[in-house]
């Protein structure tokens, strides 16, 4: 007993010594510039953050390699949330304790957590693909960014898509939504329901419940007896690779079939079987897809120069493309508020009047050219459609936003 | 005498029922309220205190899980479910009723005590765990309703904003003011179970759980304790919910799923089975671990890493060592961090002069 609690004594010591040490270490710099990125790399949606974070710190260390943004280094503090609502909250109180002008926001429930404090505490988050689909509203979530597609305008993305494909008219014709039976999953249902009566055509809806590897019969109710003209796949995690190899089973045509872009990824179409099973399968994408871009192409130069390998995670394009997006409008936002003052030390209510000057800033087509204004912090609600071809995805249109008029309806019916 | 006891020289019923028989034991709780009302928020600054803010939080919870499964020795797994229909209560109520937090809490706490209830109907006829599977389909079908029912879930992506709690017209909103509304339901559900473990109530909880025949047999109607256990239990955990809600400002299910059960449960497993400080201290290891971790693993990690490795490294290490360990301290004491820290007390009770 006494030889324990001596160790015990010993050990807290150290446990204290290296506390202090940590305590230390947060040195602000004059010319630093922090950002806040949540990341999950080890929970639920680590198939995600894996590729994505290191896309977004691949970026900015590009940026800083050319002498940061206007001469201020960035740096980029990222805390795994394991996608947990506790440590997300954490993780924002210490972003504002190490002075974080700007923070990237990670996964659904955590954004919306973190909505009030945000506004309370005057940094900006920015959700890409996550959130609340209403938050594009930027009069009513001052805070709040999107800065990428919501699902409402995935949902009206997807069915002008499909309307091209069927020949220029939807009427008579029968769209099944596949869907994550979540709040995520129901979100796009009032925006289908309106396009359903504008454009004429059959809607019918099936829930597939959480998990989501299970669904065998939703499927079988899709292609034998409600035999649409076009599936629409709202999937997360391991679903989407489940729901290509089950429509592919029951003999459903891919080309058939557009997922939204959490179902999107060369991951879930390796893990239905890889490219050959998946060929013509259609996916909405918020960034660009693959290796064509002058700035992926700058990050692999910039690892070669420094002797070490291309990053692997660029094996997944899709996430690591959508983390070097991120990036991207972040440090144009920190960007655009270091000139509007003259080169001093922007504060996060000026990297929020940045992000809402954010225009024209494509890089080179990976970002869409979105235009962020106060009121819309969506930026237009741009998608791109890229399809299974070959071995590869292969881009099937521009980047384009539809029906408009009806999601500014929607979001000012709230 | 201030520190030792030595024999029972009590000599009125009142002595015989004090909480704290102790001199001692009554000044570390004067030094404890002092540290955590006075102290610990003149020192601390926000980050520190928005962490102690979800210990908090997550102490209260524990507390009911531990009444549920440590006291009377029923396994429930629906424990976030419980809390999930006391943070919607209490939205829906401040809401659209615009019901003040005094009114919402224990509304909230009702709500949950009445669902938990009837979630725990089967464990009149089934124990262990068959019973925990009971309960893991009461987790699932709550929030299968809340999904699917607009009324309750208000809409959007299942969440309703809540205003932040006012007390004589003061909206407490920064850190420091949500702190000491925390603390005061933290330290209220403290008290409270201590006790309730010690009246009838909490010794024919523990009667039920050590055997559950022989407690029939002395008088306890176990049907009747079963479901009031699993009513408190549930009361606190609506509580709890309803404090993260507010604490958020908003309400969501999401952050009510089934890992949030096993997290409690690991919780009460790590601090002690049956105990109130354990669920104290379980709370506080498994809400603080992950952070101390990582605060510990930055600097010494950043001496050779940069940024994006870093991250990548830090949190898969936090991983591997908080689950390390939770396996050490349970081989060292399977009985919880309870009692570890009894361990130690008794060794200094004595020292120098251990025999």
């Amino acid at each position: 007993m006494s030889k324990f609690a001596s160790y015990r004594v010993q050990a807290g010591a150290a446990a204290l010594g290296l506390l202090a040490l940590a305590g230390t270490s947060a040195l602000a710099q004059d010319k630093e510039i922090v950002i806040g990125l949540q990341c999950d790399r080890t929970g639920p949606t680590q198939t995600i953050g894996v590729f994505l974070c290191p896309g977004y710190h691949d970026y900015v260390a590009l940026v800083n390699s050319r002498g940061g943004v206007e001469g201020y280094k960035i740096r980029a503090m990222e805390i795994d949330t394991e996608y947990k609502v506790p440590p997300a909250v954490e993780a924002h109180e210490r972003f504002k304790k190490e002075g974080a002008v700007l923070e990237g926001l990670y996964g659904t429930p955590q954004t919306i957590a973190l909505t009030k404090k945000l506004e309370e505490d005057k940094i900006l988050g920015t959700a890409p693909g996550f959130g609340l689909a209403s938050s594009a509203d930027g009069k009513r979530y001052p805070y709040l960014f999107p800065i990428a597609a919501s699902y409402w305008s995935q949902a009206t993305g997807a069915v002008s898509y499909i309307k091209k494909q069927l020949g220029g008219s939807l009427k008579g014709k029968k769209i099944a939504y596949l869907m994550y039976d979540n709040p995520a999953g129901k979100e796009p249902l009032p925006i289908f329901e309106d396009l359903a009566k504008m454009e004429g055509f059959d809607m019918r809806t099936f829930a597939v419940p959480a998990p989501g590897v299970e669904m065998g019969a939703q499927v079988l109710d899709i292609t034998s007896r409600y035999r649409p003209d076009f599936v629409i796949t709202h999937l997360f995690g391991r679903s989407p690779s489940v729901a290509i190899k089950e429509l592919k089973g029951k003999g459903f045509p891919l080309s058939k079939v557009i997922a939204f872009v959490w179902g999107s990824s060369e991951a879930d179409i390796k893990a239905a079987g890889g490219y050959g099973a998946a060929q013509g399968y259609h996916t909405i994408q918020f960034a660009g897809v693959g290796e064509d871009f002058k700035v992926i192409k700058d990050i692999n130069a910039m690892y070669k120069a420094q002797g070490k390998p291309v990053p692997k995670e660029q094996e997944i394009s899709v996430y690591y493309n959508r983390g070097v997006m991120v990036a991207a409008l972040h440090l144009e936002a920190v960007r655009n508020a270091i000139k509007a003052k003259g080169g001093a030390k922007p504060t996060g209510e000026d990297v929020r009047k940045g992000m809402e000057s954010v225009k024209g800033f494509t890089l080179g087509g990976m970002v869409p050219p979105m235009v962020i204004t106060p009121e819309d912090h969506e930026g237009g609600g741009w998608v791109q459609v890229w399809t299974v071809k070959g071995n590869k995805l292969v881009k099937d249109s521009e980047w384009f936003q539809a029906y408009r008029d009806l999601i500014k309806k929607h979001l000012a019916a709230k | 005498m201030l520190h030792r006891e030595s024999g029972t020289f009590k000599t009125s019923y009142a002595a015989d029922m004090a909480l704290y028989p102790l001199p001692i034991a009554r000044w570390t709780v004067a030094m404890i309220v002092l540290l955590f009302a006075v102290i610990i928020p003149l020192a601390l600054d926000d980050y520190y205190l928005s962490i102690l803010n979800l210990v908090l939080i997550a102490i209260v919870g524990a507390l009911g899980l531990n009444i549920l499964v440590g006291y009377t020795g029923q396994i429930s797994v629906g424990h976030a479910a419980f809390m999930s229909v006391g943070a919607y209560t209490a939205a829906n109520l401040a809401v659209h009723a615009h019901m003040p937090f005094w009114v919402t809490l224990p509304a909230g706490g009702m709500m949950a005590a009445l669902v938990g209830a009837i979630v725990g109907i089967p464990s009149l006829r089934i124990k262990g765990l068959y019973l925990a599977i009971a309960t893991l389909a009461g987790q699932l079908i709550i929030e299968w309703i809340i999904n699917h029912t607009p009324a309750i879930s208000g809409g959007a992506q299942a969440s309703i904003e809540v205003p932040r709690p006012t007390l004589w017209g003061h909206h407490m909103k920064t850190q420091g003011q949500l702190y000491f509304f925390l603390l005061f339901f933290a330290a209220l559900a403290t008290v409270a179970t201590l006790n309730l473990v010690r009246s009838r109530i909490g010794r024919a909880f523990v009667a039920i759980r050590d055997q559950d025949i022989a407690a029939e047999i002395i008088g306890v109607d176990i049907y009747r304790y079963k479901l009031l256990s699993f009513a408190i239990s549930s009361f606190y955990a609506g509580v709890c919910g309803v404090l993260y809600t507010y604490y958020l400002g908003i309400a969501n299910y999401e952050q009510f799923q089934i890992n949030v059960s096993i997290d409690y449960l690991a919780m009460i497993i790590i601090g002690g089975l049956g105990s109130v400080l354990g669920s104290i201290f379980g709370a506080i290891f498994v809400t603080m671990l992950p952070i101390v971790i990582r605060l510990v693993m930055e600097p010494l990690a950043g001496l050779f890493l940069n940024e994006g490795e870093l991250s990548s490294v830090v949190s898969s290490v936090r991983l591997v060592l908080f689950g390390g360990l939770i396996i050490f301290f349970l081989v060292i004491e399977p009985e919880g961090l309870n009692r570890l820290w009894r361990n130690i007390r008794n060794y200094f009770r004595v020292w120098p002069f251990s025999y």
